[in-house]
C-alpha cells in the first residue's frame, strides 16, 4: 500500500478554468485527478444532445482536454475519474480511445460506469409499488410523469472502486456524486471497507473540499479577498490522503490562492444542510467532527472525521419542463435612472395588462441597485446608471414570446437616455425543474465496464 | 457595544432547490460564542424578510467556528423556474453579512470593508 495519495482536483463544474487539470499534471507530483462536470441542469441538456444525435450526450470539452493530457498522464501513472460521461459514457469513451489513437497511445484501459440512467425504468417502477414521491413537497410522479425529461440516480464510489480494481486507469461515470469521485481512489488504494463509515465520512469530505475546485483555494473567498495572491493563476486543491483516513488540503507549488483554514472553511460550509448528516450514498458524514489544523503555508491538516451507516437509498434527479421564461433587459443613464427604469417598468407592465397576457410571475430586478440584495439594498443616492432587468415566467408560450416584443418599444415611447438593446428581443426557453426522489439501493444495479485499445 | 457582522464573521452561500444556504464564519474564536448568542433563528428571519419567504433553520459547527442557516423558499423556485438574476443566492451571503449587532460584550474588532 502507498503510505500517500495525492488526489487533485480538476474541474468544479462544466465551463471552469480550463488549464487547472493541465496544470495539475503538469505542476507537481499527483496519483489521481479527478473532475467533475455534472450539475443538475446538466443532465437534461446532455440528455437533448443524445436524443438528437446518439453519439452525443457527454462533456465533449472532456475529449479535448484528455487529448492535450493523454500522453503526459499515461507516462506519469495518473489516474483520471470523472462524471463527464454524462448520458452516455460509452460514447464518451469511445471519443477518448480515438483521441487516444491520435496521439499514438495504445493499451490504455478506461473504465465506465453506467446504469444511472432510469428514464426508460420508471414505469416498471411506479408499477412495482416505488412511488418516486418528490422528497421536499411529497407531491406523486404521476402530476409530471408525461413531462419528464431525465431521471438519474446518484451512484457512490464503489462502481469507480470497481472498474480501478479491474485495472482501469481512467474511469468515466455518468451521474455520480461528486463526493465519491474522491472517495473512490481513496477506497481503492487504501482497502477499506465499506462499513468503515469513519473512513468513508473522511474520504467524502475531502471530495466536498476538492469537488468545487479553486473555491477551496481562494476563489471566491469573502474573509479577505483582496488577500489571495495571484487569482489569474490560482492553483486548483489538492488532498494529500493518508490510509487512517486524515488528509492534508494543498496545491502547486508556484501556483496561486491560498489553501488556509479560512478558505477550506468556506467551502466546507458550501450547500450543506444539517451539518450532522451529509448523507450519500457511501455514508452519512458528520461534519461537526472535522478537525482543521494550519500546518505551514498552503498546508491544512483535515481530521477527526466520523460517520455513521449509510441510508438504504440512491437519491434520483429527474428533469421536467415546466413552462417557459424569458428575461429582457434596458440601461437608464443618469439623471433620475432609477426613477426612469421604475416608471419603464410601469408603463410595461399596464401594457402588458392591456394585451391581456397571463403570468405565473412578473419580477423586475434593478440592477445596479437592489438585484442582489433586494429589500436590504441601502437607500439609492443619484445613481449613474442602472438596468432594468423583467423577467416573466408561464404555461402559455405565447404570452412569453409576446413579452418579448414589448422591450425594445420602451426605448422610443419611454423615458429617455436609455440604451442596451442590442442582443434583440429576449427569446422564450423552457423551464427545466427538478423534481428530486428516492429508489431504494436494490432496484437498481451499477454497470461497470472497463475496456483496452 | 456596537459591531458590524462583516468585521467578525465571513460567509459563503449557495443554493438546493428552492433553498439557500448561508454559512456564517467567525474571523476570531472568541466571536463565534457572538455568532451562536446574537444570530438567533428570529434575528436572522427578520434580516431576511421579503427574501426567504419559508422557514429559516439553524445549525451549529463549533469545530468550524460557524454556523449554517437554511433559507426556506429564497431562490424564486430555485434553479432554471427562477426568474431571480441571482438564482443560486450566491449573493446571500453577503447579503447576511449586512447585519449589525448591538452586544453586550466588550471585544476588539478591526474594520473589514
Amino acid at each position: 500500500m502507498k503510505p500517500c495519495i495525492r488526489i487533485a482536483s480538476g474541474q468544479g463544474f462544466w465551463g471552469d478554468l480550463l488549464t487547472a487539470p493541465v496544470d495539475q499534471v503538469t505542476r507537481g507530483p499527483i496519483d489521481y485527478l479527478v473532475m467533475d462536470y455534472l450539475a443538475e441542469v446538466t443532465m437534461s441538456i446532455l440528455q437533448k444532445q443524445k436524443r438528437k444525435d446518439p453519439r452525443l450526450g457527454y462533456a465533449k470539452d472532456l475529449v479535448a482536454l484528455m487529448e492535450r493530457i493523454l500522453p503526459l498522464i499515461v507516462e506519469k501513472k495518473i489516474k483520471v475519474i470523472t462524471n463527464g460521461g454524462g448520458v452516455n459514457p460509452q460514447a464518451c469513451r469511445e471519443a477518448i480511445f480515438q483521441a487516444a489513437r491520435r496521439a499514438g497511445l495504445r493499451g490504455l484501459r478506461i473504465g465506465i460506469v453506467s446504469g444511472d440512467d432510469i428514464l426508460g425504468d420508471l414505469d416498471r417502477f411506479l408499477a412495482g409499488g416505488i412511488p418516486l414521491k418528490n422528497m421536499e413537497t411529497g407531491e406523486d410522479l404521476a402530476s409530471i410523469r408525461e413531462k419528464v425529461l431525465s431521471a438519474n440516480v446518484y451512484f457512490g464510489a464503489w462502481p469507480i472502486v470497481e472498474a480501478l480494481g479491474q485495472g482501469a486507469s481512467i474511469v468515466i461515470t455518468g451521474r455520480t456524486t461528486d463526493t465519491g469521485l474522491t472517495l473512490a481512489p481513496m477506497i481503492h488504494e487504501f482497502g477499506w471497507r465499506g462499513d468503515d463509515w469513519d473512513r468513508m465520512a473522511a474520504g467524502t469530505v475531502a471530495g466536498h473540499i476538492l469537488e468545487c475546485g479553486g473555491q477551496a483555494s481562494g476563489g471566491n473567498f469573502s474573509a479577505d479577498w483582496k488577500g489571495i495572491p495571484d487569482l489569474a493563476h490560482i492553483g486548483f486543491p489538492i488532498a494529500e490522503t493518508f490510509p487512517d483516513g486524515e488528509f492534508v488540503i494543498t496545491k502547486h507549488a508556484g501556483s496561486g490562492g491560498l489553501v488556509s483554514r479560512q478558505t477550506v472553511t468556506e467551502q466546507l460550509v458550501y450547500e450543506i444542510g444539517d451539518p450532522r448528516s451529509y448523507i450519500t450514498p457511501d455514508c452519512v458524514a458528520d461534519f461537526t467532527t472535522i478537525q482543521l489544523e494550519e500546518e505551514g503555508y498552503n498546508r491544512l491538516r483535515v481530521k477527526g472525521i466520523t460517520g455513521r451507516s449509510s441510508t438504504e437509498f440512491y437519491k434520483v434527479s429527474m428533469a421536467y419542463l415546466d413552462g417557459f421564461t424569458a428575461v429582457g433587459t434596458l440601461t437608464y443613464a443618469w439623471p433620475d435612472a432609477l426613477e426612469k427604469a421604475r416608471a419603464a417598468d410601469s408603463i410595461l407592465r399596464t401594457r402588458l395588462d392591456d394585451l391581456g397576457l397571463s403570468f405565473d410571475e412578473v419580477r423586475t430586478e434593478l440592477i445596479g441597485y437592489n438585484a442582489c440584495h433586494g429589500p436590504l439594498a441601502a437607500p439609492a443616492v443619484d445613481l449613474n446608471e442602472v438596468v432594468l432587468r423583467v423577467g416573466v415566467r408561464s404555461h402559455d408560450a405565447a404570452a412569453v414570446e409576446r413579452f418579448g416584443k414589448e422591450i425594445a418599444p420602451l426605448i422610443l415611447t419611454g423615458p429617455p437616455s436609455v440604451t442596451g438593446f442590442a442582443g434583440g428581443r429576449p427569446r422564450p426557453s423552457e423551464v427545466v425543474a427538478y423534481w428530486p426522489a428516492l429508489l431504494p439501493k436494490g432496484a437498481v444495479r451499477p454497470s461497470i465496464d472497463v475496456t483496452e485499445a | 457595544m456596537h459591531v458590524r457582522l462583516i468585521d467578525i464573521a465571513h460567509a459563503r452561500s449557495g443554493d438546493k432547490g428552492d433553498t439557500a444556504n448561508v454559512g456564517v464564519i467567525a474571523r476570531r474564536a472568541e466571536y463565534y460564542p457572538l455568532l451562536v448568542k446574537y444570530l438567533t433563528i428570529e434575528r436572522i428571519k427578520k434580516h431576511f424578510e421579503g427574501i426567504a419567504l419559508g422557514d429559516v433553520e439553524r445549525f451549529e459547527l463549533p469545530n468550524l467556528m460557524a454556523l449554517n442557516f437554511l433559507l426556506h423558499r429564497a431562490l424564486g423556485g430555485g434553479g432554471t423556474v427562477s426568474l431571480k438574476l441571482d438564482a443560486q443566492g450566491k449573493t446571500l451571503g453577503s447579503a447576511m453579512l449586512r447585519l449589525e449587532l448591538d452586544i453586550d460584550e466588550t471585544v476588539v474588532v478591526e474594520a473589514k470593508s
